[in-house]
């Protein structure tokens, strides 16, 4: 909590620990799919024929894929829908 | 005994809330803190049994009708209405407070309506209180009053087709009672629509992201509780099953999810987050099976809390910084830790991770989609899941606290607005950790058990990978200075621009029409007040001594009357 934030950087915004943050998400990532070698997971439409939610691997590349594809989505419609942030203020 | 002692406890809050106003300064925290009690030990006093009807033209009105469903959702706004207050009570103008327990009175005075006709009446009360909770920022914000306006307006359009869905409603069956009801004729058809307004469907979902955020930090708060929610609860009642809502409730699900993500103004992020919570539940009350409809209960009650959590966390970061927009924040979790933490449980409870609120209750409405076989809806409703951890989990606790050290070094907001948000916290941790004490007052018998192994190994990777996603894509992601078009558009720009553009380009044939119209209204108006008006022959003060005149003159004509008749 230094008055001057300048002298001295908290250490998760020093360069040298950039590193450190993303092998300690890349291995949460890890333990995440551990289950996945010994688990299997409840398939919940069997009657409707689909077992992909079933499938070993399943929710962490669902995730991964829909997310990205929101962002990506997401970013394409701001190119149409963006305005600057004052676009309305002569109302 | 007690039970003669029962009141509609909406009204208890209604009532503190124009008592309010009056009061010294000393007794404000009394009343702010000890009314929303009231109301809440009231809303369980209620038994079934209980009533109170009132006549009105020649039906019978019942403001006191208990239904399982509205308790849950009374003691939330109930809860909610205290904790607000207590958050509120050193910043906010007496203004704000007096209307947001009004507001907050009518709510609660909604879900305990037995006929549609009261429930209309609350509705609007409603629509009243929540623009002057906007309206009394304006000092503070110059943006608030425009903002007010148009949600008022919003809200007007919304009032008069329910009203017109009532009416014809009425007329066509007879009855006014508040109960399960189709769409299938024009009276219900506009009862829905006039419900999904205030839920933020499409198309009128621009009006939350426009107003909300320009309310006072205590203002936020109080409006994301209860107008959104009470629609959850008027559909819940009024439309439990009705398919079209599974569709309208995916389109609210990922137009909040992607708007937050374009948004840059913080409170703006959130607020396109209570349109994509909403519409969690309204698919859930679209799928309609008993699962369905304690989900979106459920859903319905820990969000109200989380999300009050999530507003007070970032009116807190406005208040001390006096900045909205995540361009000009960030670091702050090092001078702001109470906040920051608070508003990370808050994110995390929105999220659904293991331990937390969101986890036992949002479940329940994809275990709905599972258990009625609509596997799209299933994996539309997961993939918003991750959406959510995306917009709201981690964009809002990320841009605010962390990326980029802003430099800012605000402190932590006073006493009483750290205690209201640690008492959030600790209910969304308590949900998560005993999840009967929410199941066990849902409407149907509830046989789930959120802990499995599956279901924690599961949310958590498919969270985790959504956070890699969001870290992986950051630079998609960088903040501009921009807000999203919507379809407030219409009435903002083009509307508006065309009535500019003819009064500018056509004043040859088109003025004098406009003009006409114009003076035709005032025709009317006149006319009206001259009958009606002040000064009007049906409302003129006659001069006493004529009056004693009259009743002299009646005296006289009923005492000879009265010879004529011995």
């Amino acid at each position: 909590m230094s008055q001057k934030p300048n002298d001295k950087k908290h250490w998760l915004y020093r360069e040298e620990n950039r590193r450190t943050l993303w092998l300690i998400q890349i291995g949460i990532l890890f333990v995440a799919i551990l289950p996945e070698f010994f688990m299997h997971h409840h398939a919940y439409f069997e009657a409707q024929g689909i077992n992909l939610d079933a499938k070993p691997g399943f929710y962490p590349w669902y995730g991964f894929a829909t997310c990205a594809a929101m962002v990506i989505g997401a970013k394409l419609l701001g190119l149409v829908l963006k305005r600057k942030d004052d676009y309305y203020d002569d109302e | 005994m007690m039970s003669s002692l029962v009141l509609p406890p909406g009204l208890i809050l209604i009532l503190g809330g124009l008592l309010l106003p009056w009061l010294a300064p000393r007794f404000r925290a009394a009343v702010a803190i000890g009314f929303p009690l009231l109301t809440l030990i009231m809303v369980w006093m209620v038994t079934p049994e209980h009533s109170m009807t009132l006549s009105f033209l020649e039906y019978e009105l019942d403001i006191l009708h208990l239904s399982s469903e509205g308790r849950v959702f009374a003691t939330v706004f109930a809860m909610m209405a205290g904790i607000g207050a207590l958050y509120a009570l050193k910043h906010a103008r007496t203004l704000e407070l007096s209307a947001a327990f009004v507001y907050a009175g009518s709510a609660v005075g909604v879900t305990f309506c037995g006929d549609l006709i009261s429930l209309f009446v609350f509705w609007e009360i409603m629509a009243i209180g929540s623009t002057l909770v906007l309206w009394a920022n304006s000092p503070a914000n110059k943006r608030a009053y425009g903002a007010s306006m148009r949600y008022l307006l919003v809200h007007l359009l919304g009032g008069v087709v329910l009203m017109i869905g009532i009416a014809a409603h009425v007329a066509a069956t007879g009855s006014i009672e508040f109960t399960a009801m189709k769409a299938d004729s024009f009276g219900t058809i506009l009862i829905l629509i006039g419900f999904l307004i205030n839920a933020g469907a499409p198309p009128f979902s621009a009006w939350i992201a426009d107003a909300y955020p320009e309310a006072s930090p205590s203002g936020t708060v109080f409006l994301s509780a209860f107008t959104t929610k009470t629609a959850v609860f008027a559909l819940l009642m009024g439309f439990p099953g009705e398919t079209i809502l599974i569709y309208v409730g995916l389109y609210m699900v990922f137009y909040g999810i992607i708007y937050a993500l374009l948004e840059n103004d913080m409170r703006r992020i959130l607020a396109y987050s209570i349109v994509n919570q909403v519409g969690f539940m309204v698919v859930a009350i679209g799928i309609g099976s008993e699962l369905a409809l304690n989900g979106a209960t459920a859903h319905a009650f820990a969000h109200i809390i989380y999300k009050g959590l999530l507003l007070m966390s970032a009116g807190s970061v406005l208040l001390m910084t006096g900045k909205r927009k995540c361009t000009d924040l960030g670091g702050l979790f090092q001078s702001m830790p109470v906040t920051a933490v608070n508003g990370i449980i808050g994110a995390l409870a929105i999220s659904a991770v293991p331990l937390t609120s969101g986890f036992v209750t949002k479940s329940l409405e994809t275990s709905a989609a599972a258990e009625a076989g609509m596997p799209w809806v299933w994996f539309m409703l997961v993939a918003a899941s991750a959406g959510v951890f995306l917009h709201a989990g981690i964009k809002f606790p990320w841009f605010v606290f962390f990326q980029k050290d802003s430099g800012l070094r605000p402190p932590d907001p006073p006493w009483n607005m750290r205690l209201a948000m640690t008492i959030m916290s600790a209910l969304c941790i308590l949900i998560g950790v005993v999840p009967s004490i929410i199941y066990g007052i849902l409407p149907y018998a509830l046989d789930y058990e959120p802990y499995t192994v599956d279901h924690v190994v599961t949310q958590m990777q498919l969270l985790l990978f959504a956070g890699f996603a969001f870290f992986a894509m950051l630079a998609l992601m960088k903040r501009t200075l921009t807000i999203s078009l919507d379809f407030d558009w219409f009435y903002r720009k083009l509307m508006f621009g065309f009535i500019v553009w003819i009064k500018e380009h056509s004043p040859k044939f088109i003025g004098p029409a406009i003009l006409g119209i114009k003076a035709f209204g005032q025709r009317r108006f006149d006319h009206l007040e001259e009958v009606h008006g002040p000064q009007g022959i049906l409302a003129r003060t006659w001069p006493s001594a004529s009056m004693v005149l009259w009743v002299a003159v009646l005296l006289a004509a009923a005492m000879i009357l009265h010879f004529f008749t011995v």
